[in-house]
């Protein structure tokens, strides 16, 4: 059977809600531990290692050489300079679930 | 880093909290985003990223050894965009 479902974005504060709820600390501190598992991720990041998370998939960092692209909207051409990007692998598991297998 | 590398670094860092809650604490993390994408749902988490959903459309694959057509049915995959905040960081 269908059931309605208002699309909804959760946010730093659902996360620390589902903290508080599971845990059982306050959600202050909950609000807190989650911006310290991101802090402690983008820190690793920063680095350039790759972040592992076991049933939820890799953040990996890449470097991307300068290239010459184009403005899409006034076709001038301008050089990219080099960067570094971040990419997630979802885990195998993540990508069945959300595929509701 | 892994999951167990990260669990120790928090340790570190909350002497005063029980390591079965910092376990916890990551697996509620990323189990509130795999069942919020699960729900159709997205989840932007400011200054790191924002993790949604993209639809595939069903195409007509190849088996890479064979050259054998085969057909790959329509699915969803989870996607993840890096934030603003996270491409200053790595690019500094």
């Amino acid at each position: 059977m269908l059931t309605f479902h208002m699309n909804k974005t959760l946010t730093r504060s659902d996360l620390a809600n589902a903290v508080h709820e599971q845990i059982g600390l306050s959600y202050n501190e909950s609000a807190q531990l989650v911006s310290s598992v991101l802090e402690e991720i983008s820190l690793c990041l920063e680095t350039g290692d790759q972040v592992k998370l076991s049933s939820f998939g890799t953040f990996s960092v890449s470097s991307k050489n300068a290239r010459v692209g184009r403005n899409p909207k006034t076709g001038v051409e301008a050089t990219i300079t080099p960067r570094r990007v971040l990419s997630f692998r979802p885990s195998n598991l993540m990508k069945k679930r959300v595929n509701g297998g | 880093m892994t999951k167990s590398e990260l669990i120790a670094r928090l340790a570190e860092l909350n002497p005063s909290l029980y390591h079965r809650d910092l376990e916890q604490l990551v697996n509620t993390v990323f189990d509130t985003i795999t069942e919020a994408l699960e729900n159709g749902d997205r989840v932007e988490l400011r200054g790191f990223g924002a993790f949604s959903l993209r639809e595939r459309k069903a195409r007509v694959g190849r088996n890479p050894r064979t050259g054998e057509a085969v057909s790959v049915d329509a699915k969803t995959i989870p996607f993840f965009k890096m934030g603003k905040g996270m491409r200053e960081r790595l690019n500094k």
